[in-house]
Parts: structure tokens; C-alpha cells; sequence
């Protein structure tokens, strides 16, 4: 039946457009409604200017945490990655242990068929980059002496990287009467690594929730719009619009409103890490400067952008689907 | 064109607001409908445009069973049939063209096109020229006239009005009724809800009068 009221639409149309190409008119039509609806979308909410950029900025700041915490943990990661390759042993001796006699052991397990290579990190090194570096530096000289103990740090062959071999190496320097401590920092890179599975998870249970905070919000916003327009939207379903038609402009409306949220986002998140860079590169310094600070990639903004966008879009969607059927003309 | 077999219409708060309503309208015929308020006139005409559904009996439209259409359907049903309402109905923020131009857009139609019948519209109503002109900025009757071109644009074949003169003075609504009858003459039906006695006498059509919900004379 709709099918018969349609084609007598087509029939008249085709009556009236003797020329032909009568589809292509029809494509035409359809591609400008689109075009239309996304830009009379864009041009109401320029008109309602103040409360848009209300509604932007609480969605922006949304989305910049969700994205924030993402970048936080991808230079955790990069971190924890740099750290990866390295089976460097740490050797803290005994107090009592002198310079000299330090210097001494170095040279012994230098010659260890499994050793690499081997650094002696002095009292007074170990203090001058703790000085430098923590920021404790007056706390430090308040003490009578020099609390750090001399350190050497073993890097063992490529070889031992991992398991058995690597364990009985450490055993054998913990037996060394010297040695008061011996830690593999690949330790501290596995610790590292479930802490930042934990911080993964964490981050995407967060950007789920906000994710749906993004949506509701703009839901809410595309509803208060609909409500507005509500004599608009009867005068168009009595003469004859079916609710695509009716939906279209809100669709595009909740589209504008995320992917300019994400826009916004964007700017949030690179400002944010642009402030904070020198200062973490600083700290960097901390782990002999390996560490530089990664910021949103291209593929990683547009996803955010198409996200936000997406969210945005099916936000309205779910409230002009709902609220459409239920409005009726009186 | 339009039948009405046995309708009843019954508001669960209210009643029956329509009693076993029985008339057909051929092709072409034009006629008024009456009654006092209340007497069931907006509910008669709610059930032609599909905003509401007759508890009882059937409705037959341009051959189409109005009880069957669906939800999804009844855009297409409208599309075939003009409403005008006593308050116009009009976009206040857009141009005298931009409302008449609406059932076309909706409709899916070209650019030119859309150009093309909007002027004949207008012109037929004695508006061209004032295209651009908000809503607003016209008189009753200009309003009353571009909810007539908004509704006849699509060229449909029945024209629904409801009190469509209930706002202006006799001479206009003398002016609105001659267009009613000039679209009338080109075929399509026409059916006039009026309460306007001496305006339906005067005019030599056939009545349809509505009494607490049931048809008294038709």
C-alpha cells in the first residue's frame, strides 16, 4: 500500500518532468535534504550560541578525561617498555664496604663469563644525582653522613635475559659477603607491567562511564531541542513527513554537538600535555632521560573525533526515536 | 474519494464522541460539515488525517483502508490529502515560501521543481510576490491564503479544512471560500468544517450536520 501511494508520487513527478533523468533528480533532492539538514543543524546551534558552548564544554571535558587518562597510560607504557629490555642487576653493598675494595669487586665480576658490563656508582655520585634530582637535597645534608651505599650495577649477557640462568647469577652475587642487596630490575618492570594492566583496565572502564555520560548529556540536550521545536515537528508529520524526515536535522544536531566536543577535547588534552612536558621530562632525567612525552596521534585523534561524534549522534537517536513516536498532532 | 461506514468513535474519558457514522464523498464533490461545538467535527476530521483511529467501523480513503495503514504509512497517506486549520498552522520563522515549499521537501521533490510549484501555488492564492514575506508581517487572510497554497501544493486529491474561516471577517472568508470552490472545480474534493451558518447557506453545497456525535442530515 505504501508502495502504491509512492509510485503514484513518482508517476506525478514523472508527469510533471518530461526531460527525464528523473532518478538522478530524485538523488539529487535526497543529497540535498542531507546537506540541508546538516547545515541548518550547525546553524541552530551557532543561533543558540551560549548554550551550546555549555553543552560543549561539560561533553569536552568528559571526553578529555577519558582521552587524558588514555594518554597517561600510554607514556606509563612507553615507560614500562623502555624498561623492558633491560636485565640490569643492582648490587647495594654493605656499609663497611670501602671505595677502594668496591672498585675491587667490580673489577672481579667484570671478568664473570656472564657479565656484560659493570658500573660503580659511588657514595658521592649517588648523592649529587639524588641532590639534583629528588629535590631532598637539603634534607640530605642535614644528616651527618652520606646514607646511600655504593652501588654497582651489573648488566649480564643478552643470553640471561630471562629465567634460571639470570636467578643463579643474582644468587651467586647475594652470597658475596659485600653484597648487602641484589635486585633484578626486570623486578620492577614486571610490577610495573600489572600495574599497568590494572591502569589499562581502569582507563577503559572509565571511558566507558563517560562514554555514556557523553551520551545521556547530549541526549538530554537534543530532547530540550526537540521540545522546543515541538510545533515545527507536529506542523511537519501533518503534512506528511515520516519520522527519518523529522529525525534527520537532530541526528546531525547530536553529530555537531560530539564531534565539536572532541574538537574541544583535543585541544584540553594537548594543552594539558604541553603544559606538563617539561616537568616530566625533567623527571625523565630521573631515569637518564630515556623517557620523552607522547602526545594524541593522528589515527588516535580522529578515533576520539569519530567516537565522540558517533556517541553524539546515537545520543539523540535514542531520544528522537523514542519521543517522535509519541508525539502526535492534536 | 472519502467513505465513512458505520464509524464510532469512543474517548475512553469522555465517551462517544462519534455514533455510527455512515457518508461518502465522490471524487470532486465539495461539501460542509457542521454542528455546534463539541458535536464531534475536529474528531471527524483527526480520523481522515489518521491522528487518530475510529474505534468502530471503516474509513476508506482514495481506496485505502485507513484502519490498515501502519504507522509507517500514514506520512504517505497524508501527503495525499491538504490540511488547513483555522489557526494556519505556519512556520513563524521561515518565509511564506519556505512553508509552502514544505510538503515538497518532505515529499523529496528537486530544487527547480520545488521553485516551479510553489510560485503556481502562491499564484493561484493570490500571493505571489510575497514570497520572501515572514508570517508575521501578513494579514489573516494572507496567512489563512498561504496555509491554503501550503496545502494544495502537492496537488492532492482531497482538501481537508478545518474552521478555516473561524478567524477572519465575511468578506474574507467570502474570498477563501470562492478559492475552496476553484480547487472544487478542478477536481479535487473539498470538505469544509464551518460553523458558520449563514456563510454554508448562502454557498450551494451539500451539508453534512453533525449533533452530539451522530449525522443528522446529509
Amino acid at each position: 500500500m505504501k508502495h502504491s501511494i509512492r509510485n503514484q508520487h513518482r508517476a506525478e513527478g514523472r508527469q510533471t518532468r518530461k526531460s527525464g533523468g528523473y532518478f538522478m533528480d530524485r538523488f539529487i533532492a535526497y543529497r540535498d535534504l542531507h546537506a540541508h539538514a546538516l547545515f541548518s543543524s550547525l546553524g541552530r546551534l551557532v543561533a543558540s550560541r551560549f548554550a551550546t558552548v555549555m553543552t560543549i564544554v561539560v561533553l569536552a571535558i568528559g571526553i578529555s578525561l577519558a582521552s587524558g587518562f588514555y594518554i597517561l597510560v600510554k607514556n606509563l607504557q612507553q615507560l614500562a617498555g623502555n624498561l623492558e629490555s633491560s636485565n640490569q642487576v643492582s648490587l647495594f653493598l654493605r656499609e663497611e664496604v670501602s671505595d677502594a675494595n668496591a672498585k675491587k669487586l667490580a673489577e672481579v665480576i667484570k671478568k664473570n663469563s656472564d657479565v656484560l658490563d659493570v658500573k660503580l656508582i659511588s657514595k658521592e655520585q649517588a648523592l649529587k644525582e639524588f641532590e639534583t634530582y629528588s629535590g631532598f637535597g637539603a634534607a640530605v645534608k642535614a644528616l651527618d653522613k652520606n646514607p646511600l651505599p655504593i652501588v654497582i650495577q651489573v648488566l649480564p649477557k643478552n643470553s640471561l635475559e630471562v629465567g634460571f640462568a639470570l636467578d643463579s647469577l643474582v644468587e651467586h652475587f647475594k652470597q658475596m659477603p659485600e653484597v648487602d642487596l641484589a635486585q633484578i630490575d626486570t623486578q620492577w618492570v614486571k610490577r610495573l607491567q600489572s600495574i599497568m594492566e590494572l591502569a589499562r583496565r581502569g582507563v577503559a572502564l572509565l571511558s566507558g562511564l563517560l562514554g555514556v555520560g557523553v551520551l545521556f548529556i547530549t541526549a538530554n540536550t537534543i530532547r530540550l531541542e526537540l521540545h522546543n521545536r515541538r510545533e515545527e515537528v507536529l506542523i511537519a508529520k501533518l503534512v506528511g513527513a515520516t519520522n527519518g524526515f523529522i529525525q534527520r536535522p537532530f541526528l546531525y544536531g547530536g553529530f555537531w554537538l560530539g564531534f565539536f566536543s572532541g574538537v574541544a577535547a583535543w585541544f584540553i588534552v594537548t594543552l594539558t600535555t604541553l603544559i606538563l612536558k617539561q616537568p616530566i621530562e625533567k623527571l625523565s632525567g630521573l631515569y637518564d632521560g630515556s623517557f620523552h612525552v607522547v602526545f594524541l596521534g593522528g589515527l588516535e585523534t580522529i578515533a576520539m573525533l569519530a567516537i565522540s561524534a558517533g556517541l553524539g549522534m546515537l545520543g539523540s537517536w535514542i531520544v528522537v526515536y523514542f519521543q517522535l513516536r509519541q508525539l502526535k498532532p492534536e | 474519494m472519502l467513505q465513512f461506514d458505520k464509524v464510532s468513535m469512543r474517548y475512553p474519558e469522555v465517551g462517544d464522541v462519534l455514533k455510527n457514522i455512515s457518508f461518502s464523498l465522490h471524487p470532486g464533490e465539495m461539501a460542509f460539515l457542521t454542528g455546534h461545538s463539541g458535536a464531534g467535527k475536529s474528531t471527524l476530521f483527526k480520523l481522515i488525517a489518521v491522528m487518530e483511529r475510529c474505534s468502530r467501523g471503516e474509513i476508506l480513503f482514495a481506496g485505502q483502508n485507513l484502519n490498515k495503514v501502519s504507522n509507517r504509512q500514514i506520512p504517505y497517506v497524508r501527503r495525499n490529502m491538504g490540511l488547513i486549520f483555522q489557526d494556519y498552522k505556519l512556520l513563524q520563522d521561515r518565509t511564506v515560501f519556505d512553508n509552502v515549499a514544505l510538503p515538497l521537501v518532505i515529499a523529496g521533490y528537486g530544487h527547480g521543481e520545488i521553485s516551479r510549484r510553489v510560485r503556481a501555488s502562491l499564484d493561484k492564492v493570490g500571493l505571489l510576490g510575497k514570497e520572501k514575506k515572514y508570517p508575521l508581517l501578513l494579514s489573516g487572510g494572507e496567512r489563512q491564503r498561504v496555509g491554503i497554497a501550503r496545502a494544495v501544493v502537492n496537488k492532492p486529491s482531497m482538501i481537508l479544512a478545518d474552521e478555516p474561516t473561524g478567524n477572519l471577517d465575511p468578506e474574507l472568508s467570502k474570498e477563501i471560500m470562492h478559492l475552496f470552490e476553484q480547487f472544487q472545480q478542478v477536481g479535487v474534493t473539498v470538505l469544509i468544517a464551518s460553523h458558520d451558518i449563514s456563510l454554508i447557506t448562502r454557498m450551494n453545497y451539500r451539508v453534512l450536520k453533525l449533533d452530539h456525535g451522530q449525522l443528522v442530515a446529509s
